[in-house]
């Protein structure tokens, strides 16, 4: 069964002139379980907008979106939440950890919307990005690597069926950049969970088998279509 | 969810920890001085008009109850007057009166009142049920045909008399070293505290009160000059007061129609706690204002919870965004914030404690040394749990605006980190 399943997504903003300019215009993609692909996508391409759409926090003007059968617009926005905590773990570029939580807290935290909250597996998680003895540093005193590594494994934390990463090495040098890829995707194929990942970075890209380029499969991208 | 909720609040509060602890203060300043006002209100009710006093009512001179109430139950006021000894005696004889004890008046000792009473006081008088008057050890109570005094713990703690003393009355009620009586009474023994007004009293026998130098008795109606060595006609003697105590509260009533009615000698104030309570009604209003005030400093703690959290809410705003990103309901971080305002209320409330007891210690000394009266800040009152429980749920109620800006929060715009 597809884990994410998307047909005729669209998604438009309207601009500071009052025109809506339409940024997301998917009219099919899929992911299966455990697969993993990456996306290709400049700045402005609309790849930010295509995850929120798929995590939930963004609601489309029109199309659906399924997560492993279940429709996210039939859902209320308490299920869209239920969905985002128990089945989506997001990696964001700017990681997105809170600040005065400990990195155990910051993926306890996680766990505690979703599916209930373990230490014992959360502590495992960290020891397993590699952060065993960083567990009750706060972001702030972790280096950009280490926070990183606490962003992916709360991103794990409720065994997730589908993990979106949003340009996940944007903030890493090219030695942490690759480091920091094959721990998210190590620990994805672990769990058996899907991986989408969006990026502009060649790099990164080259080390997928399946790369797809957002323009692709983004109608709206380049140039952006003005309706009336 | 809950156990989030409960890290989201315990973590708010310690990024804040300065405006936590200044609105904790507030709080705990509203919540503290509701409890006292509350407890010292019904505590001071209780002890001047329904505790016990160990009498039942009082005979004095033609005037007023409350008036003869302050003057020999609680030492404060002026005497209305005199009575005739022959008063005493014919109550002291009635059957229907378990007890009657003279008290005259009108002398201090450094400003604690002098009373010339009987050894009945000690012997028989009960100033709670089953407790009769103790004396330190190494004293005794007075003997009546000496001039000796024992002295109520107060009095002797403020004055630092200690057995064995002599001491010299002095005249009037408030102290003045210019009217020291040349009559020396040794102190042979000092109170065990009552926690009553009889502890600021420095009690000698009666007829000590009849011979101080200076003192003219008219209980004949004509004036009469006490001398050394002769015996005191009955018919002289005169009292400021008999403290009675009935067997049958009937017997109350009963004199009430007799003395204040019917006579025009004597005034009956009974029973004593009515006496009182009637004071209390004519001053109700000062409770009044006292409520007020401390209802307005509830108002003005619930405005800081409100004012302290809403301010933190644009700072927070990613925070929010984060959590919604991660699973939470617009529901668990509005229950966050209420809970966030109401654990700020209800700590503050734990801390009112602190301040409910510095205040009704001081009043308490303040009380005492004025009355005698104790307060006890352990004292259980409705109020020690209403106000905590009152206090959270305000707090809760003042923290639904900023809940609501929270529960408002965008997602998608709010997760970028602000440039």
């Amino acid at each position: 069964m597809a884990v994410l399943e998307v047909v005729d997504l669209k998604k438009g903003f309207v601009s500071p002139d009052g025109e809506r300019t339409r940024i997301v215009d998917v009219p099919r993609f899929v992911m299966n379980e455990a697969e993993q692909i990456a996306l290709q996508g400049s700045s402005g391409s609309g790849k930010t907008t295509f995850l929120n759409l798929i995590a939930g926090i963004l609601q489309p003007d029109s199309g659906s979106i399924s997560i492993s059968g279940q429709e996210l617009a039939s859902l209320s926005e308490a299920g869209r939440d239920r969905i985002r905590a128990q089945s989506i773990g997001y990696v964001f570029q700017t990681f997105n950890l809170l600040q005065g939580y400990t990195a155990l807290e910051n993926v306890l935290l996680g766990m505690m919307f979703g599916r209930g909250a373990d230490p014992v597996y959360a502590k495992a998680l960290l020891e397993r990005v590699g952060l065993k003895d960083r567990m009750n540093y706060r972001p702030r005193q972790l280096s950009v690597g280490q926070q990183q590594r606490v962003a992916v494994a709360r991103a794990l934390a409720n065994h997730p069926k589908l993990v979106l990463a949003d340009e996940p090495t944007g903030n890493l040098d090219y030695q942490h950049a690759g480091a920091a890829l094959e721990l998210i995707r190590e620990v994805c194929r672990e769990q058996n969970a899907a991986l989408l990942l969006v990026t502009h970075d060649r790099d990164i890209l080259n080390r997928f088998d399946h790369v797809q380029n957002l323009a692709d499969i983004n109608k709206a991208i380049a140039p952006p279509v003005v309706e009336p | 969810m809950i156990s989030g909720i409960f890290l989201i609040v315990r973590r708010s509060l310690r990024q804040h920890a300065l405006s936590t602890c200044v609105t904790l203060f507030a709080v705990a300043l509203a919540s503290g001085l509701v409890m006292s006002v509350f407890s010292i209100q019904r505590q001071t009710n209780e002890a001047f008009t329904g505790g016990e006093l160990g009498f039942d009512a009082v005979l004095g001179a033609r005037g007023s109850q409350l008036q003869l109430v302050l003057n020999t139950v609680f030492h404060l006021e002026t005497s209305p007057g005199n009575i005739p000894w022959g008063m005493y005696q014919a109550l002291k004889s009635d059957r229907r009166i378990a007890l009657a004890i003279p008290y005259a008046t009108g002398d201090n000792y450094m400003g604690f009142r002098v009373v010339g009473t009987t050894s009945d006081l000690f012997e028989q008088f009960e100033y709670r049920t089953g407790k009769k008057f103790e004396v330190e050890n190494g004293g005794r109570f007075f003997d009546s045909s000496r001039r000796e005094a024992v002295i109520g713990s107060f009095a002797a703690a403020r004055t630092g008399v200690k057995p064995g003393d002599v001491i010299n009355p002095y005249h009037g009620l408030a102290y003045n070293e210019d009217s020291k009586h040349a009559e020396e009474y040794t102190v042979v023994g000092i109170l065990k505290p009552s926690n009553t007004p009889s502890d600021r009293v420095v009690f000698i026998p009666i007829e000590g009160i009849f011979r101080m130098g200076g003192h003219v008795l008219r209980g004949s109606g004509q004036n009469y000059l006490p001398e050394a060595g002769v015996a005191i006609a009955d018919e002289h003697k005169e009292v400021s007061a008999v403290m009675l105590k009935f067997k049958n509260p009937k017997t109350g009533f009963d004199l009430d129609m007799t003395i204040n009615k019917q006579g025009k000698v004597a005034t009956l104030a009974y029973p004593i706690g009515r006496v009182m309570a009637d004071l209390f009604d004519k001053l109700g209003w000062i409770s009044r204002v006292l409520e007020l005030v401390a209802y307005l400093v509830v108002a003005v703690a619930s405005a800081a919870i409100l004012a302290s959290i809403y301010n933190t809410i644009n700072e927070r705003r990613r925070e929010f965004a984060i959590l919604r990103a991660l699973g939470a309901r617009r529901a668990t971080v509005f229950s966050a914030i209420v809970s966030e305002a109401a654990a700020i209320a209800a700590l503050g409330s734990m801390l009112g404690f602190v301040v409910y007891a510095v205040i009704l210690g001081a009043a308490s000394v303040i009380v005492r040394a004025q009355t005698g009266v104790v307060l006890d800040v352990w004292s259980l009152h409705p109020a020690l749990y209403i106000t905590p429980i009152g206090m959270t749920v305000v707090g809760a109620l003042a923290g639904v605006l900023p809940a609501y800006k929270a529960y408002a929060t965008d997602v998608a715009t709010n997760l970028t980190p602000a440039s």
